[in-house]
């Protein structure tokens, strides 16, 4: 059945050429840890993409019971920690992995750093890699304001601060993060909350295209 | 028994392992997500209370009145004072009753006499709909089902409502 589905599609659209360019290609032996155990740091950056993977699922459905509003988001946070069937599993998924990510993204770093792995021509790489790992951090600090309690409150009081640290345009920096000049709320919480969930993922998605089509392009480095 | 034939290519145990164990973890992850999202529908529907709705026995007549009144609705973590209303009136029998004014085509809100031309038919602007004294839908209107009938009590000769569910039958 579902092989005549697929036959049907691919009879009109073509498609196992692109699957084939996707998934079918070969693992060079120096990554196979099934060869060398050592080569089991090349899974790092694919089990960062897997942590991803699963932020981004856990997040979509989180949506379903928050919102993002000062007087309901810490309630709606509550009740779907307390209320809700598995809501606690499901926020915790969303608030480990969030600190798994970045574990990850580190080792994966430190892995091509120290292998050399950046050098030319895979210097663009590492350029979009460096980029993907700011989105993260972004994605960290705008999440944690979310749940709207009082250490989210304050640890983003102290990032903005450190936000307007930044020589000449510090002052609009931070207004234009918090959306007031001097109060951090409800503006700042619907900012915050389109930031974590529109904007950034749309840049991360742009980003990881760029940083997997320039790993199939280039092919991984050699061995050392 | 020819085992030779039945051996799974080494190829194949792997796959298999492979799809197994990836089937496995996915659906690990997904299980609570989707458990999560399913949950309004498999959560237990409260049962209403009785809530005075400030009309006393004696002063219900033959003729529908409108009746509102307010209840306090928990709505997942939103707690809200929400408006309710009926039609009550006493039917010939003496016995009260009380309507649900939600019109059973769309959801519109009927009144008594709400159309000129039918005084004594519960009327719904949206669609010209009708229904009789008694509730039961005018046939050849748009409605299809009756007024809902409100569950009632009479504590101290105060009128008390519930919960609007559909008539037996409907």
């Amino acid at each position: 059945m579902l092989q005549k589905i697929y036959d049907w599609i691919d009879e009109r659209a073509d498609i196992t050429p692109i699957w084939r360019d996707i998934a079918d290609h070969e693992v060079p032996e120096h990554v196979n840890p099934a060869h060398h155990f050592s080569a089991f740091v090349y899974c790092f950056g694919g089990l960062t993409f897997f942590v991803v993977v699963i932020q981004i699922l856990s997040g979509m459905f989180l949506t379903m019971y928050y919102v993002p509003d000062i007087e309901n988001a810490w309630r709606s946070v509550y009740y779907l920690q307390t209320e809700v069937a598995h809501g606690q599993i499901v926020r915790g998924m969303h608030h480990w992995g969030a600190s798994v990510v970045i574990v990850m993204l580190l080792l994966h770093t430190l892995r091509v750093f120290f292998q050399g792995a950046y050098k030319k021509p895979r210097e663009l790489n590492w350029i979009v890699g460096v980029l993907i790992f700011f989105i993260m951090l972004g994605l960290g600090f705008t999440g944690y304001l979310l749940p709207w309690d009082n250490k989210a409150f304050f640890a983003t009081q102290v990032g903005l601060e450190i936000a307007q640290q930044v020589p000449f345009v510090g002052e609009e920096l931070k207004t234009l993060l918090a959306g007031d000049e001097k109060i951090v709320g409800a503006q700042t919480l619907t900012r915050f909350f389109a930031i974590h969930v529109f904007f950034l993922p749309g840049a991360l998605f742009a980003l990881l295209a760029v940083h997997f089509i320039l790993i199939r392009r280039q092919g991984i480095s050699g061995p050392l | 028994m020819s085992d030779k034939k039945q051996q799974v290519s080494r190829r194949q145990f792997l796959n298999y392992t492979l799809t197994g164990v990836g089937g496995f973890m996915a659906a690990g992850m997904l299980a609570p997500m989707l458990r999560m999202a399913v949950d309004p529908v498999l959560k237990e529907s409260g049962q209403g209370d009785m809530a005075n709705v400030g009309l006393s026995v004696d002063d219900i007549t033959t003729e529908p009145q409108k009746v509102d009144w307010k209840i306090t609705q928990v709505d997942g973590w939103y707690e809200s004072e929400v408006n309710r209303s009926a039609w009550v009136f006493k039917d010939e029998n003496g016995d009260i009753q009380a309507f649900s004014p939600v019109c059973k085509h769309l959801g519109c809100v009927v009144s008594w006499g709400g159309s000129d031309e039918y005084p004594e038919q519960f009327f719904c602007p949206c669609h010209d709909g009708r229904y009789y004294k008694d509730g039961t839908n005018v046939p050849g209107t748009p409605p299809l089902q009756p007024l809902d009938v409100y569950e009632l009590e009479v504590r101290d000769g105060i009128l008390f409502l519930g919960d609007a569910v559909p008539r037996e039958g409907a």
